[in-house]
């Protein structure tokens, strides 16, 4: 008796397109597009509006190119505190030693390539290893003596800032320029004058195709498994949502001035949390994270090892906290006294809004990130209005209050998590609801084609956003399109070449 | 009908994707017992849930009437308010707590505000009486029995003057003895007024004890009963439940038994809180293949105790033993190891640990067997989602699709998928400590074939139960077990109840 494959693979049907809206309403077909829950887009639909409001209330000051890199680089380190403190605070448990730990992390790199004279890769390495050493230190008292998180990381949080007093006698040290460029820099400019940086324009390519290919594929999948797919315009549909997106993401970021392109620190962290995300959803490492916060006698029953997750969680949580640290030392291009400070509280914020339950078992990686991004957003927001630090706390702490309250009563009315489920959308899980309910009845992969036409839209993105700017210069804007499209053709011929190749592997075209 | 008490017209309750209750209807007279009965998931737990207010009104569609009015309550307090008051399937006492405590915990006694420990503890000392039970009032929850936590219950339910008490599955978790002491509790009860329904799936009880009988099946009422003297018995009852006749209790197995090939010997373990006491003294026995092994005793005799120090030293602190497979010794001093030599156990508390309730279906089914669907660490999202369905459909878990949480489902298919996820790891030797409790007779059939189906591979299987009819019905050989000694071995064809009883009583006879 073998778990594999009781689901017999139906013989494909190569198929021309079909589907069509034919008789649903428009509202259900919302429901299609976005898969499932409309409430689960609270948080990103959130993040959306904030950052219209903003864009809107201080005269178009929020969306512009210098800004958006700005919120990017003045917060990447957060989220990617958030990420650790998801793993943490799913186990049940809490880090209130980050800002610390970042900060001793930072000193230490610093030190170690003004005194030692390391370069700078091995001072980084150096930062990550101090950092791994302080999380095995604070993972050891919570798994191995059973000190709860809480207070371990209390001590480590004053633990590690007398250290970093001690290490640091309150001095300034520069940073590298190589250090600079992970928490402040740019991608490279290069090739023909496109009008935007080439580098964010290919990132963006590739993140389309990669998109593309995904749903493709969990289609495919689908289809094997012996299910039912949504209707083909609802994914069509969805890319194309996906797609317009992305293009001005990558317009936004790729159009300021010369030099700019999105940021090292955003890439580090949109790399983080896909490999995060994987982790947990995809690993039995992060199953165990899960188990052993939901119900931990069972988890140990059930052969998850307690402390080797709460270890685990507890180590990666400090390395985590030393990437932050030598990402925010390279952008504040020199340590400083209140590096680090009030850290915690932040990445914890973000954690919460992002719909993670205080009694652990509940959260996801995307929920955090953007749960931080909301947090980020209205702190700019707020900023750019001329609003005072003191109000921007009011209104912060008000806004952690009504977001988690509102959560818990969306999860009250039987509802999952507002974007518990939200991190899905390319994830397995979406495979699965979409075996069992079977949206809408269409066995039908469709062309690989549609995938191509709706890459199409990608430069729509970008070319609305365009027009729309009139403050842009009508000639460079000529110049760009006709590079953009020249580019897309480029990338639709490498796309048709995907499709084949899987197409071959999963012998639907056959 | 003026001798009703109360009465549930066309109840219908929905969750989403499921129908519990369709037009139930159900009336109780006034000073009666009034079983009900049905199979798992046949929405017993639901209408008692609609009836208490812990689905509110305006969530369920129908009428309840309680004393000839109208009643709609908003939620548990407004049904205690009119003297309904409902025991859970799960008892609902806090452990660290006195019994005074837990009684008066949410209607403390107070006096100008402040609670009256004194007048507290004056009650508590009467309501114990009625319940028959002679125990510290000031003692902690923790260091009762099972059997004394739910006249406890009972006694908690009383002292908010009570005109309707509701117990779900009261005795499931009970020993023959403190079952028979709970009923004459009620019947006592009874003859004080006090009208009671109970949901039992123990059918012999429900014969001796109840006046009226409701059965309902997938959320319909089939029948009512009126039990004038031995007009029912439980055949009857059955028939009512499932539709049809159900020839014998027991599924005809005729054992192939192999070689032995576990084998414990002078197995000791020493309680984890309290020294010097053995929990495990010098127990030695073994298991051949394709054999069913059963292990009887009263509750707190150390079966549970012996099955979990086994399983990767679970419980208690090991002083010594050794245990064989194959004739070779080995260690099994962790979970993993266990799972790793082919041992399973499946708990006898599925809430506290069998299951997280925050997981969903497939996730609990392959929570412990991971790596069958994994590749260094990495899980296969399409073997996982073929596993689960696999077990669902072999289980016969009722649940609308594997993606639903397990704390939607009924304590009986919650037990099946706790069965499933041990199943799942292909054990060589299934320990099941209570695998049928709370589960209905049907079910109950289902386990026991699969019993056989697991033996007939050759594996072994160690059931522990305080059943002693199903330990005759479905093991070849039987252990008794008495204050942490085994004091005895019989074949199963040559042992009877009263020779068991003995041998689990009497320490002389060993
Ligand atoms: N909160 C809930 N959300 C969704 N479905 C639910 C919920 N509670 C119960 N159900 C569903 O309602 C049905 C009836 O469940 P109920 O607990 O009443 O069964 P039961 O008769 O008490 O069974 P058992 O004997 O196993 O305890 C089941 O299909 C169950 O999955
Ligand atoms: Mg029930």
């Amino acid at each position: 008796m073998t778990a594999t494959k009781v689901i017999e693979a139906e013989p494909g049907k190569a198929g021309a397109p079909a589907g069509g809206a034919s008789g649903s309403s428009v509202g259900a077909g919302l429901k299609q597009v976005l898969g499932g829950n409309l409430r689960q887009y609270g948080m990103l639909g959130a993040l959306i509006l904030v950052a219209l409001f903003f864009e809107f209330a201080s005269g178009g000051k929020m969306l512009t190119p210098s800004n958006a890199q700005n919120i990017l680089n003045g917060n990447s380190y957060v989220l990617i505190l958030a990420i650790g403190m998801l793993f943490v605070i799913i186990t049940g448990q809490i880090d209130l030693s980050v800002g610390s730990v970042a900060a001793v992390v930072g000193i230490c790199t610093a030190l170690s390539i003004n005194f030692w004279n390391f370069p700078w890769w091995l001072g980084i390495l150096f930062g990550l290893f101090v950092g791994v050493v302080i999380g095995m230190w604070q993972g050891s008292w919570l798994a191995f003596v059973g000190v709860p998180g809480f207070i371990t990381t209390l001590a480590g949080m004053m633990l590690f800032r007398g250290l970093y007093q001690y290490v640091g006698k309150a001095s300034a040290n520069p940073a590298p320029p190589e250090i600079r460029f992970i928490g402040g820099g740019y991608l490279p400019e290069w090739g023909p004058n496109t009008g935007l940086n080439n580098s964010t324009l290919v990132l963006g390519i590739a993140a389309m195709a990669v998109l593309i290919f995904l749903d493709f594929r969990r289609r495919a999948r689908v289809i094997k498994a012996g299910g039912t797919p949504p209707a083909l315009w609802v994914a069509i549909v969805r890319l194309a949502v996906t797609a317009v997106a992305l293009g001005y993401i990558t317009w936004l970021f790729g159009s300021g001035r010369p030099g700019t392109s999105f940021p090292v620190t955003g890439l580090i962290l949109v790399v983080l949390a896909l490999v995060y995300n994987f982790i947990a959803t995809r690993t039995t490492i992060g199953r165990g994270v899960y188990a052993v916060g939901g119900n931990k006698a069972a988890a140990a029953l059930t052969g998850v090892s307690v402390k080797k997750i709460y270890f685990l969680a507890m180590t990666n949580m400090a390395f985590l906290a030393a990437v932050a640290g030598v990402m925010y030392f390279g952008r504040a291009t020199s340590t400083g006294p209140s590096d680090g400070v009030g850290w915690e509280l932040d990445a914890i914020a973000a954690v919460f809004i992002g719909g993670a339950a205080v009694s652990g078992g509940i959260g996801t990686v995307t929920g955090s990130v953007i749960g931080g991004l909301v947090m980020a957003v209205l702190n700019n927001g707020l900023y750019l209005m001329g609003v005072g630090s003191d109000m921007t706390q009011i209104i912060k702490g008000l806004v952690l209050l009504i977001a988690v309250a509102f959560d818990l009563y969306s999860k009250s009315q039987g509802k999952p998590s507002i974007i518990a489920t939200l991190a899905r959308g390319f994830t397995p899980k979406v495979v699965e609801a979409e075996l069992q309910a079977g949206v809408v009845p269409n066995r039908d992969l469709g062309n690989p084609l549609w995938g191509v036409l709706s890459f199409l839209l990608f430069p729509v993105g970008i070319v609305l956003w365009l027009t729309w700017r009139t403050d842009r210069p009508n000639s460079a804007k000529q110049a760009r399109s006709g590079v953009i499209a020249a580019l897309v053709v480029g990338a639709l011929a490498g796309m048709i070449a995907i499709f084949y190749a899987l197409a071959q592997t999963t012998g639907l075209f056959s | 009908m003026s001798g009703a008490i109360l009465e549930m017209v066309g109840i219908t309750k929905d969750f989403p994707g499921v129908r519990a209750l369709d037009d139930v209807t159900m009336t109780v007279r006034r000073g009666e017992i009034h079983a009900i009965c049905g199979e798992n998931g046949a929405g017993k737990s639901t209408l008692m849930k609609v009836l208490s207010g812990v689905h509110p009104h305006g969530t369920y569609e129908g009428r309840i009437v309680f004393d000839g009015e109208d009643v709609q309550f908003t939620g548990i307090k407004s049904s205690e308010h009119v003297g309904i008051v409902i025991i859970h399937q799960e008892l609902a006492l806090i452990p660290e707590l006195s019994v005074t405590e837990n009684i008066f915990l949410g209607n403390e006694v107070v006096n100008h505000g402040v609670i009256d420990w004194v007048e507290a503890r004056e009650r508590a000392v009467r309501l114990l009486g009625r319940v028959g039970l002679e125990v510290d009032p000031d003692g902690p929850i923790k260091n009762l029995g099972v059997g004394q936590q739910q006249l406890v219950e009972i006694a908690k339910a009383l002292s908010k003057d009570v005109r309707l008490l509701i117990l779900d599955e009261p005795t499931s978790a009970l020993n023959e003895e403190d079952s028979e002491n709970l009923l004459s509790i009620l019947r006592q009860l009874k003859t004080q007024g006090l009208t009671s329904i109970m949901i039992s799936h123990k059918l012999n009880e429900i014969a001796a004890i109840a006046d009226s009988i409701t059965i309902i099946r997938d959320g319909h009422t089939i029948e009512s009963l009126h039990v004038v003297a031995g007009n029912v018995n439980e055949d009857r009852i059955i028939r009512g439940m499932v539709g049809r006749a159900l020839d014998s209790r027991f599924p005809d197995h005729t054992p192939k038994i192999g070689e032995k090939f576990f084998e414990v010997r002078d197995w000791t373990v020493e309680h984890p809180q309290i020294p010097g006491r053995l929990v495990c003294n010098h127990s030695s026995f073994y298991v051949r293949r394709g054999e069913i092994v059963g292990f009887a005793g009263l509750m707190g005799a150390g079966r549970t105790e012996l099955a979990r120090s086994i399983f990767g030293r679970t419980y208690g602190t090991y002083l010594g033993g050794q245990i064989l497979l194959d004739g070779r010794e080995v260690q099994i001093p962790n979970v993993q190891a266990a799972i790793a030599r082919g041992i399973s156990y499946v708990p006898e508390d599925r809430k506290v640990l069998g299951l997280n309730l925050l997981d969903n279906v497939k996730d609990t089914i392959v929570s412990a067997g991971i790596r069958r669907i994994s590749r260094r660490t990495v899980i296969d999202p399409e073997a996982e989602i073929a596993a689960a369905e696999e077990y669902r459909k072999a289980m016969n878990i009722k649940s609308a699709s594997i993606n639903v949480g397990v704390s939607t489902l009924s304590g009986g298919n919650q037990q099946k998928v706790v069965l499933a996820k041990w199943m799942f790891t292909q054990p060589s030797l299934a320990i099941l400590d209570e695998p049928t409790r709370g589960i209905d007779v049907g079910a109950k059939y289902e386990i026991y074939g699969l019993i056989n189906r697991l033996a007939d591979e050759g594996k072994g299987v160690i059931m522990i139960s305080s059943e002693l009819p199903e330990l005759l019905g479905v093991c070849d050989r039987i252990y008794t077990v008495f204050e942490g000694r085994i004091t005895g071995e019989m074949s199963a064809a040559e042992a009877t109840q009263e020779s068991l009883m003995r041998l689990m009583t009497d320490t002389a006879a060993a």
